[in-house]
């Protein structure tokens, strides 16, 4: 499996033997296996959109491996600004680095980057379309959890028309023996582009609008944040966003022992007292960034094998 | 052909014919094959045919069409039968193959698509096969199922 000077565009690229193979490779550094691996590299890390948690975890990650990194947290600072293409800015780029994570508000950026770049570009957000790195240290983290993905049940709750880690989630799981549970309003239904992947793939799915219509339990609900501004009326949005807080109760319904995620920052969708239980594992969830984008930066920079 | 379509369709000595295309899409299959400009045009529009009920032809004289070219019509005329004419005879009759991936043939309608913002060749990949072909954008990934709208 050739990784070395591979970009990590999209979820869609990869192959259940090639997520389970960066998957393994994540819990190896995490393990401390591959201490000091990008030692000597450069990370150019290029947020042309602030996001301050992906930004932090991959600038920590390339750090604590022995790596440096170089960048903007702000298009605002790079020759953007000045008119500059997102090409031209990439080809320069390349030649001060050995590989570049990029944040872009445009969908299809890190594609187009990773054609003119002459070093692997990881994206790490472009648009509302793809932030793969947040899929693999999803998938990392059900794996640690279970010790495997097939044979598992995982429930997305809330915003699942516009949420991109739940579109991304939902492919990478179908590629596993997973059952899959959408719960949301009708409103913010999982897209139909999706369902339809998901139907010809064969993969079992059930919708359903409500917690307590969810048959039998899960072993893991993905919850994601309803935004007031998909509403016209925030009425509604107060309505709806109320039915998909997560408590304890909700939790029983759902048989009481599934793990909470949630790709951060909450704001009131799950309730502090679901924090101190042994479901919510959240914030290890977060923490797995650290050696899932250890990981990749160690697999496209070959320093990890 | 019958005689009576005969005098309804001017016949050519040498060019392109493309026939079985479905009504009322002829206008359309002009415009995707970009031979506005090429000289003379035959277009035929609503004639009865037995496979598709009601079909269009376009002659475009003295012009042979490559395959590259010809292939475009897959997204909107898959039916499409392509008959070569030299010196008043058919000298080569073409299927149309549906390719895999169009290379600047159309545009992105996604606003927030990289290649609506740069300056890019769009490329698209099929995913469904004719007669329900779709199109997904390699840049935004976005999948269309109507892309015979997305033509430039």
């Amino acid at each position: 499996m050739e990784f070395n000077q591979r970009s990590i565009i999209s979820i869609r690229d990869f192959s259940r033997e090639e997520i389970e193979f960066v998957v393994g490779k994540a819990l190896e550094v995490k393990q401390g296996r591959w201490h000091d691996a990008l030692s000597g590299k450069v990370l150019a890390s290029l947020f042309f959109e602030p996001s301050t948690r992906t930004r932090l975890s991959f600038e920590a990650a390339m750090v604590s491996m022995g790596g440096r990194v170089v960048g903007f947290a702000d298009a605002g600072v790079s020759s953007t600004k000045k008119g500059e293409s997102l090409a031209d800015t990439i080809r320069t780029v390349t030649g001060y680095c050995d590989v570049i994570a990029m944040r872009h508000p445009v969908e299809g950026a890190a594609r187009l980057a990773s054609e003119v770049a002459g070093v692997p570009v990881i994206n790490a957000g472009d648009g509302a379309n793809q932030h793969p790195t947040q899929t693999f240290l999803d998938l990392f983290t059900i794996h640690e959890e279970f010790g495997r993905l097939d044979g598992l049940k995982v429930g997305m709750l809330g915003d699942l028309k516009y949420g991109r880690t739940v579109h991304s989630l939902a492919k990478a799981l179908s590629l596993f023996e997973v059952e899959q549970v959408f719960i949301s309003p009708p409103s913010l239904r999982m897209p139909e582009g999706i369902i339809e992947e998901l139907r010809q793939g064969g993969t079992a799915f059930q919708e359903v609008e409500e917690i307590d219509q969810v048959q039998g339990a899960l072993d893991v609900l993905y919850v994601t944040r309803i935004q007031k501004e998909r509403f016209a009326d925030f009425q509604e949005y107060e309505r709806v966003a109320g039915a998909y807080r997560l408590g304890h109760r909700e939790l029983s319904a759902l048989g009481g022992q599934c793990r909470v995620m949630h790709p951060l920052p909450r704001v009131d969708e799950i309730k502090p007292e679901v924090d101190s239980g042994g479901n919510a594992i959240y914030f290890r969830q977060a923490h797995n960034g650290i050696p899932t984008r250890q990981a990749l930066l160690g697999l496209v920079t070959g320093t990890i094998s | 052909m019958t005689e009576d379509r005969a005098r309804k369709v001017y016949a050519i000595d040498r060019g392109t014919v493309i026939d079985h295309i479905p009504s009322p899409l002829a206008l359309k299959v002009v415009e995707i094959l970009g031979v506005k400009q090429e000289g003379i045009l035959t277009i035929g529009i609503n004639f009865k045919s037995a496979k598709l009920g009601s079909k269009d032809i376009v002659k475009v004289e003295n012009l042979k069409l490559t395959e590259s070219v010809t292939d475009r019509l897959a997204l909107v005329a898959p039916t499409a039968t392509i008959n070569i004419i030299e010196q008043g005879r058919v000298v080569e009759k073409r299927p149309i193959h549906i390719p895999r991936e169009f290379h600047g043939l159309l545009r992105c309608p996604n606003p927030k698509c990289i290649t609506n913002v740069e300056e890019v060749t769009t490329v698209f990949h099929l995913e469904g096969e004719p007669p329900h072909p779709a199109v997904r954008c390699h840049y935004c990934e976005r999948l269309y199922k109507n892309p015979g709208e997305l033509v430039e």
